[in-house]
């Protein structure tokens, strides 16, 4: 690849300002040994003689300045303008598994509203024995529950489906976030409204809905309803933020993001689907043949190399080299990822850091020793029901390009030889 | 169990409260208030209120929503999904205008005002004649093409099987070709909001 006709995008740009700082040097595997003394070791730097800032500076604390491009981003041709639209969570720069709330994407079809504690209502109402309005303080007396979930955008990845469109990792498979929940189970608030009065649970449903303009209304089966759905209060320990629904939302685990109603207002226990705007016109699936799914809830097993990846090449040259990326599946907990240097040629198993946790983030690495030759690198996910990550080619045969959500395809990075890496599509 | 036992918190939702935020309508016609309104009137407070961003004719203007055309085309390369061609129940759209529309102004649409504009996008559909008037009592009988498109997440059927199979580990394929490159479409947003040096 000559100069010419090479891209001057975020990668190109990352990459060389990598490049400069390491000095100009040429990436190699001597970079670790110096032509001389180092000065930062030999001279005595200021932060090691003078002062850092007193405890009283930093009240509630933002990243370090340095870390300045860890952040949300807006693709602005995606939507007709930012209110109803999305931004994506830095998933290239981040490690582990619990996302930052203050860079965990956000998604509004009305903006994120300002709806503080006071002027809170949550109504249960419809087939119940006693409909109820509930302040926020009294969702604080519930007993509570703590749980970490993944809540995936159902249009994550969707720009992809026709082939390689937005290159990085956060835009590709940016509409995630992992957190730690802690609220009260939506079982608990049912049975305090009581559910004598709409008899046989089996084909009942709850309608729920935000306080925002939008409502965002979705149905939801009862079985799901009264088996793992929260209302939660607190992530990753504090407060929501408020563009994530402060201070009560819905967190409806494994299932598509559009049913974690923010800003939760309203329960109605009902004897059908409501097949709201969100159920039926948006997150509605269209096949081939120009029918579409409905009601495809569950976020099916996924996988995704955050690094290296476009917006984050390798700058080190040859030698030791980690890989690493997150897994998911909205069917229970990732049981294994395999990695593939070689377009899926050949495969193998790589790391998970910790044991995968039933609906949420796993964190994978493979440790190999590039050859600083071209990769085309691929993970593929397996979650606890044996399901397996199809291509997007397996996908397509099955959905043809025109389904919008639910795409959970393997995803191919084009590493090359200076270490920049490229989406791509490949046989 | 212990959590089937109440604890006594909250209190009643007052009828007059249900009835300002229990606004949903579904499919068969369940939550549709008493009320009617015409396609003149719907023209009118169509280009008053909702023209801006939808167009005169419903068919959008710029990249806002079009809620009419696309007639057949759900099968096509790029399908134009509207009320007319793809919205399979007219409650959905009589319940997402009252409740959220217009943009920015939501709930400013009184029940004679939702009929109104919903009969308007019906005949910018081609769905009814422009004498017609919509009300609570022939709601249901007005046809959505669409109505038989959708069918019920069947994944468990057509992929989770095909999905399951042992996963290939040695070579796998002979060859491997890049089919497509993002590079070439070029339509990542630049950097901005560097690190600081």
């Amino acid at each position: 690849m000559t100069a010419d006709n090479e891209k001057k995008g975020a990668s190109r740009r990352a990459f060389l300002k990598g490049a400069v700082a390491a000095g100009g040097a040429v990436a190699g595997a001597g970079m670790a040994r110096a032509a001389g003394p180092d000065p930062l070791i030999t001279e005595v730097q200021e932060w090691a003689s003078g002062l850092g800032e007193g405890v009283d500076a930093t009240p509630y604390g933002m990243p370090i300045r340095f870390e300045g491009d860890v952040i949300r981003r807006n693709v602005e041709w995606l939507t007709a303008d930012t209110i109803s639209s999305i931004n994506f969570t830095p998933i290239h720069a981040l490690d582990g598994t619990i996302t930052p709330q203050g860079c965990a994407f956000e998604r509004h079809h009305s903006g994120a509203i300002e709806l503080k504690k006071d002027d809170y209502r949550l109504m249960i109402n419809g087939l119940v024995d006693k409909p109820l309005v509930f302040t926020y303080e009294d969702l604080e007396r519930f007993p509570r529950e703590n749980h970490v979930y993944f809540c995936e955008c159902a249009a994550n990845t969707g720009m992809e489906w026709a082939g390689a469109q937005l290159n990085g990792a956060q835009f590709t498979h940016g509409m995630i976030h992992n957190m730690e929940y802690s609220g009260v189970s939506l079982r608990t608030l049912l049975t305090e409204a009581g559910l004598e009065a709409a008899g046989d649970l089996s084909d009942k449903w709850v309608y729920v809905e935000g306080a925002d303009a939008s409502s965002n209304g979705r149905s939801i089966p009862m079985d799901k309803a009264l088996d793992d759905v929260l209302i939660a209060f607190k992530a990753n320990g504090e407060a929501l933020r408020k563009e994530h629904g402060y201070p009560v939302r819905l967190v409806v685990p494994g299932w598509e993001g559009n049913m974690w109603i923010k800003w939760l207002r309203r329960i109605e226990v009902t004897n059908q689907a409501v097949e709201s705007r969100e159920e039926t016109s948006k997150y509605t699936d269209t096949l081939a043949d120009g029918t579409s799914r409905k009601w495809t809830w569950v976020m099916d097993a996924k996988s995704v190399v955050t690094s290296p990846s476009p917006q984050s090449p390798i700058k080190h040259g040859p030698g030791p080299l980690v890989i690493t990326g997150l897994a998911w599946s909205g069917h229970g907990a990732i049981t294994r990822v395999d990695v593939s240097t070689d377009g899926g040629k050949n495969w193998q198993q790589a790391r998970l850091a910790a044991e995968g946790q039933s609906k949420a983030l796993s964190r994978f690495y493979l440790e190999i020793e590039w050859d600083g030759k071209e990769m085309l690198l691929q993970s593929r996910a397996h979650d606890e029901t044996g399901y397996v990550q199809p291509t997007k080619n397996a996908l397509r045969d099955v959905r043809g390009e025109n389904s919008i959500y639910h795409n959970n395809c393997i995803q191919t990075w084009w590493v090359k030889e200076n270490g920049e890496a490229e989406n791509v599509e490949v046989s | 169990a212990a959590e089937a036992k109440r604890l006594g918190i909250g209190r009643e939702a007052l009828p007059e409260e249900v009835a300002a935020w229990d606004l949903d309508v579904s499919p068969d016609g369940t939550g549709l208030p008493e009320g009617s309104g015409s396609v003149m009137d719907g023209e009118m407070l169509f280009v008053d209120n909702c023209a801006i961003c939808h167009g005169d004719f419903a068919e959008g203007v710029d990249n806002w929503p079009k809620l009419a055309g696309g007639d057949d085309t759900l099968a096509d390369k790029d399908p134009v999904k509207t009320v007319g061609s793809y919205w399979p129940y007219l409650s959905t759209a009589w319940d997402y205008v009252h409740r959220s529309m217009p943009f920015g102004a939501a709930q400013t649409m009184s029940v004679d005002d939702t009929y109104a504009i919903v009969a308007y996008i019906l005949y910018s559909n081609y769905l009814v004649d422009e004498d017609f008037v919509l009300t609570n009592e022939n709601f249901l009988e007005v046809e959505m093409p669409n109505a038989d498109g959708f069918i019920v997440d069947d994944r468990a059927e057509t992929e989770y099987p095909r999905f399951s199979e042992e996963a290939c580990m040695e070579n796998c394929k002979d060859s491997v070709e890049i089919t497509m490159r993002a590079a070439v479409l070029d339509v990542t947003p630049e950097e901005e909001g560097k690190a600081e040096p």
